[in-house]
């Protein structure tokens, strides 16, 4: 059996499976922002009387005049040569995002570097102390901490280091990476701390009672040793996954954070095109983070393949 | 020949030693109290209202807006000078309703794909897969806002419908890991080898055996439901008034945070706390029923 | 035994687990010495403690074990050392070898790295080349070939036989006076087993270590050990040199256990070959499989023949044996002839009629009149179910009887395979493994099959429940005669129920033919090899076949 037939089979599968995804995904939301109830020209306008010429004029112009399915078909040519499309007021929305990006990039880094090391050396205290006050403990704060909603979270941060210590800025990026991005990243941390740290403690937990754990002290080796370099190897199998997966959600940008602390990020962007009913904006932003998390998801296998051996047979 | 395998006859196993243990665990009774509590309370919100006197969440008097806790209002009053306490008694009906309508939705889904793709595996396996993996390709709260948006009119139903609609993928997944490692035991192949039809071994063979790890995430996806409805209420596209809800409450609250954070506190203790209970009983089942417990 | 020459002296030790609050006995009062160079078996059924007494010595218990009495290693007391002092004692005086070889390899790190983990701490000088060239070495005194190439491998790329003899080479590297092997070859094929044991007896000689040999197969002892441990519940109740113990066992329980061992004898039966004088008289075979192949689609486009070119006839009243090791094929006959593997070419006609032609419908209908009896009878019972439930299920839903006529002759199908009416309201998880097989005999008997077939049914039991389960079966097939396809890897389980024996190897059958003459005078190589790497519950005689399997390897 041809090991490179297998491998191009395999990426060919792959391949077929994020492109289903992205048509798939790209289509539900070209439905939800274009068939649903509600006319987008007609939001646009507000409260101003518009007059019908202009409105079909800009039907044509949007393409919004034919049925959904070649709607769709029209923006996916568009997509082939690079267009994410433009929204009502003529700019491109590759454009409008351009500035976006680094902000929700940084923020999203920021985030998830705080998430991997807080969280994961939580779960590896549960483990090794399983059973223990810590253990119930340190279970209660990181539940606790993600039950909080986001934005209460977010509040309440804000008004303890920023109103009352003055520690760190409030709101804005006027003072730079890192001073600006720590707060709204400790909020979303905070809020990820318990499923990576779970998981992290599940794992752990599992492999410290593996056979391999106990052949391993029968030979002679010390718990710092096997935990450190046994253990800790095959639990971050499980963990990698989830956090991998997580920083392309995380790169989508997160609505509340952005808005409670006024980063001019992707998703702010995306959700002030959802309220004001900006179409062409809400696909096109939706596009491109589909496309980074996609982007991601291909990285999760590789990693997922990186730790684990067993996996790299054709 | 004597048998000593057929004379001892074992003494009858408690069946359902998870419940026991967990009955003798404070932290899962602790929690269901909790819960039982707050479903009488969403039950009976006008009982629970008028302890301090003033269970009226609608008869407000604007002198008060955002006043402190007086006696007879130990949480204060809102902007709009409404009683908080009778609010947040009034509002957990409606986390509730959420949280239950919407996980029943995403349940039921979850349930009729995952055994079509776990049991009948193939094609089916493939369609349900995928649809699965696009319904994860974007963020939960992200679809949810972009469809409430484009609704006119929201009420608990409608928000709940589409929490519902867009919470099913992960749980599908589960349901077709465990259907698939059910359907590959030997008790539904010995099913199958005596001629039963496929409806009769889904539904007393797969199904009964494969669901509990399905009703534990559920359990755990109620609190997660109920912090995204506060999250898509405080966003704007969630409930509106006159409804009441925590979520209402609480966006009004981050709003004048610094001048009357009890408006704020009140509300989020509740629903943190209520979230809290509900993901610590799951967990508590969790891991009563973990099969590894039992080796 | 005197006491100055013990290598290891175990006395009164006892062991209480702690579940839940509540205080179980794991061992109790057991004392037992073991000399330089000398090999002790310590046998007994599942849950006689013989594991635990194992663990004990190097406090690798559970956390909620308390230990009592003494362990003395070389003059030193070993229980209640610190985990700090165990270290010293673990690997470098007391070597292990698990049950379960490749479980016990990390599996995301190569063989070289796990290998030199050992070396290194066994002998912390050496620098790198000299650890991989030590690793190599290591390797190849257990037989692996190429073994400095194969240093580079992940665990899953070996066999569990090749796995067994990695962890054999690791506790080589150690070069301990004595190994704790648990249970080392239950996991493994019988010609694989063989290899393995071979591999220990030579490690034994290069060290001259003594080995405390862990397992519940009396044709192992007999063939590795000097003394013997018999172990019940906890306790010991027989210790005796090995010869004399399987001549004269002193102990009641030993006497049992080994009545209770299945012996490849290939002698005719005494009481006429019922199967066979029947068989004459029937007309068509209810089970006639013509050229069989089964194909199973592997991921990238290819195809993989599991079964190829089988023919096997199995007439009423007639039990027939169908042996392999495990990737013989032999499991994928029987699902092909219920319909559940894809049969690529050839027929299987079941009571005349061909499975493969069947649709849907008719196939669910053919599926009556076939009865299976499921490997592991904890999984082969809906734990949903009571035992009544169970066994009514077929007999209401596909026999077509009412609620009191199924409850009746559930309680005759009970009776018949031994258990009272008591045990009608049971779930399966109140009930033993062969309680548990009992159960599913009954059930796959219950609408009169044409066909048995039986996947390995005593497999997961003790030797003593297994004899009396295959006695249930024995006893049930001669009163409804149905045709019995007996699938088994254990030949003289076999040989005690099957009229008729086909070998199986590589997805073909080899050799098949009267069981006694199959069996008792093989003809191809690959049945002699068969035969003769099953080890037989007597050292003297187990001694003479070795060197019959050694000129044959």
């Amino acid at each position: 059996m041809g090991a490179g037939l297998g491998l191009a089979l395999r990426i060919g599968r792959r391949v077929g499976t994020l492109a289903i995804v992205f048509l798939g995904v790209t289509f539900i939301i070209y439905i939800a922002v274009y068939a649903l109830p509600g006319d987008p020209i007609r939001a646009l306008a507000g409260d101003r009387p518009l007059d019908e010429s202009i409105v079909e004029a800009l039907r044509v112009k949007y393409n919004l005049d034919l049925p959904i399915w070649q709607q769709y078909l029209a923006y996916l040519g568009g997509l082939f040569h690079g267009d994410l499309g433009s929204d009502f007021t003529g700019r491109s929305v590759g454009s409008l995002m351009a500035s976006r990006w680094p902000v929700t990039i940084a923020l999203a880094l920021t985030a998830w570097v705080m998430e991997v090391l807080v969280g994961l050396s939580i779960g590896i205290v549960q483990a090794l102390k399983k059973g223990t006050a810590l253990d119930h403990g340190l279970l209660a704060l990181t539940v606790l901490a993600s039950c909080v909603p986001v934005f209460v979270l977010g509040v309440l941060l804000q008004q303890l280091f920023g109103v009352r210590l003055g520690w760190l800025p409030v709101a804005g990026v006027r003072d730079g990476w890192p001073a600006s991005y720590l707060l709204p990243a400790m909020v979303i941390a905070l809020f990820g701390l318990s499923a990576v740290s779970r998981l992290m403690r599940g794992a752990m937990v599992d492999n410290l009672s593996a056979d391999y754990v106990r052949a391993g002290r029968a030979k002679g080796f010390g718990q710092g040793r096997i935990v450190g370099v046994h253990v800790l190897r095959n639990s971050l199998i499980p963990a990698s996954t989830y956090l991998a997966t997580d920083l392309g959600y995380l790169l989508g940008g997160t609505v509340v954070i952005e808005g409670i602390f006024n980063l001019p990020g992707v998703g702010n962007l995306l959700f002030d095109a959802i309220r004001t009913h900006e179409g062409p904006t809400v696909v096109g932003v939706s596009t491109a983070l589909i496309l980074v998390f996609l982007v991601t998801s291909v990285l999760v296998d590789v990693i997922h393949v990186g730790l684990d051996p067993r996996l790299r047979r054709a | 020949m004597l048998d000593p395998e057929l004379l001892e006859l074992a003494p009858a196993a408690p069946r359902r030693s998870g419940v026991r243990r967990l009955v003798r665990q404070w932290t899962f009774m602790v929690p269901a109290a909790v819960i039982a509590v707050l479903l009488v309370v969403s039950l009976f919100p006008s009982v629970f209202a008028g302890i301090f006197g003033n269970g009226d969440p609608r008869v407000c008097d604007l002198y008060r807006s955002a006043g402190n806790p007086t006696a007879g209002h130990p949480f204060g009053f809102d902007t709009q000078g409404c009683d908080v306490y009778a609010n947040v008694v009034y509002g957990a009906r409606s986390s509730i309703v959420v949280g239950l309508t919407a996980t029943a939705i995403s349940v039921s889904i979850a349930l009729i794909l995952g055994v079509i793709a776990g049991f009948f595996g193939g094609g089916f396996d493939q369609v349900v897969s995928r649809l699965t993996d696009i319904f994860l390709g974007f963020p939960f709260i992200l679809g949810a806002v972009v469809v409430l948006n484009s609704v006119g009119s929201r009420n608990a139903l409608s928000v709940s419908v589409v929490l519902g609609i867009f919470g099913w993928p992960t749980m599908a997944r589960l349901v077709r890991g465990s259907v698939r490692s059910v359907a590959g035991l030997d008790y539904v192949l010995a099913a199958t080898t005596m001629g039963l039809s496929r409806l009769r071994i889904i539904t007393r063979y797969v199904l009964p055996n494969a669901i509990s790890p399905v009703l534990i995430f559920a359990t755990i996806s109620i609190g997660v439901v109920i912090v995204a409805e506060s999250t898509l209420t405080y966003l704007g596209v969630g409930l509106a008034p006159p409804a009441i809800s925590w979520g209402l409450q609480i966006a009004a609250g981050s709003r004048h945070f610094q001048t009357s954070p009890h408006m704020l506190l009140y509300p989020s203790i509740f629903l943190a706390i209520t979230v809290l209970c509900v993901i610590v009983f799951g967990e508590g089942l969790r891991a009563a029923f973990d099969p590894r417990r039992h080796q | 035994m005197t006491d100055t020459g013990s290598l290891l002296q175990i006395r009164d030790l006892g062991v209480e687990f702690d579940v839940d609050g509540a205080r179980h006995v794991g061992v109790k009062s057991v004392s037992l010495d073991i000399a330089r160079g000398e090999v002790v078996a310590i046998v007994g059924e599942s849950g006689s403690g013989k594991t635990v007494t194992a663990m004990s010595i190097l406090g690798l218990l559970p956390k909620n074990a308390t230990v009592s009495g003494s362990v003395r290693f070389d003059g030193r007391e070993l229980c209640g050392l610190s985990e700090r002092e165990l270290r010293g004692v673990r690997g470098r005086a007391v070597g292990m070898v698990f049950q379960d070889p490749v479980a016990a390899l990390d599996p995301v790190f190569t063989i070289g790295f796990q290998i030199g983990e050992v070396v290194r701490l066994a002998e912390p000088r050496l620098s790198g080349r000299e650890v991989r060239r030590r690793s190599a070495e290591l390797l190849s005194l257990v037989g692996i070939e190429e073994p400095a190439e194969r240093l580079g491998d992940y665990p899953h790329q070996f066999s569990g036989g090749q796995c067994q003899r990695i962890a054999i080479a690791m506790v080589l590297a150690e070069s301990p006076a004595l190994i704790v092997a648990d249970e080392p070859t239950t996991a493994l094929d019988v010609t694989v087993q063989a290899e393995v044991l071979d591999v220990l007896r030579q490690v034994k000689a290069r060290l001259d270590s003594a080995i405390m040999l862990i397992t519940h197969n009396m044709g192992v002892v007999a063939d590795l050990a000097d003394r013997v441990v018999v172990m019940r519940s906890g306790e010991v109740v027989e210790i005796n040199d090995c010869i004399k113990l399987f001549e004269s066992p002193s102990a009641p329980y030993t006497a049992d256990l080994l009545a209770a061992v299945p012996r490849i004898t290939a002698a005719p039966r005494e009481v006429g070959e019922s199967g066979e004088t029947q068989a004459a008289a029937s007309d068509a075979a209810v089970l006639d499989v013509r050229g069989l192949a089964v194909e199973y689609r592997r991921r990238p486009g290819g195809r993989v023949r599991a079964v190829d070119g089988v023919d096997l006839k199995v007439e009423r009243g007639q039990i027939v044996g169908l042996v392999g090791e495990s990737g013989s094929g032999k499991t994928t006959i029987g699902r092909a002839i219920i319909g559940l593997a894809p049969i690529a070419e050839g027929q299987v006609n079941v009571a005349g009629r061909d499975v493969a032609a069947l649709r849907r419908a008719e196939r669910q209908a053919m599926r009556r009149t076939v009865g299976v009896v499921f490997q592991n009878p904890a999984t082969s019972l809906n734990p949903r179910y009571s035992v009544a439930e169970t066994i009514t299920e077929p007999l209401r839903r596909l026999g077509g009887m009412s609620r009191a006529d199924a409850a009746e002759r559930a309680d005759d199908l009970l009776a018949s395979v031994g258990l009272d009416a008591r045990w009608r309201d049971r779930y399966p998880h109140e009930l033993s493994g062969g309680q548990r097989q009992r159960v599913a005999i009954a059930r796959a008997v219950a609408l009169d099959p044409a066909l048995l077939i039986a996947d390995e049914p005593t497999s997961a039991l003790d030797v003593s429940v297994q004899a009396r389960v295959l006695d249930v079966l024995r006893d049930l097939q001669e009163r409804l005669g149905f045709a019995c396809l007996f699938i088994s890897h254990d030949l003289a389980v076999v040989d005690s129920v099957a009229d008729y024996v086909a070998v199986m190897h590589h997805g073909r059958i080899v050799e098949q033919g009267d069981r006694a003459t199959v069996l008792g005078s093989p003809r191809q190589d690959y049945t002699r090899r068969l035969v003769a790497s099953a080890p037989i519950p007597d050292p003297v005689a187990q001694r003479a076949r070795r060197e019959t399997w050694l000129s044959l390897t």
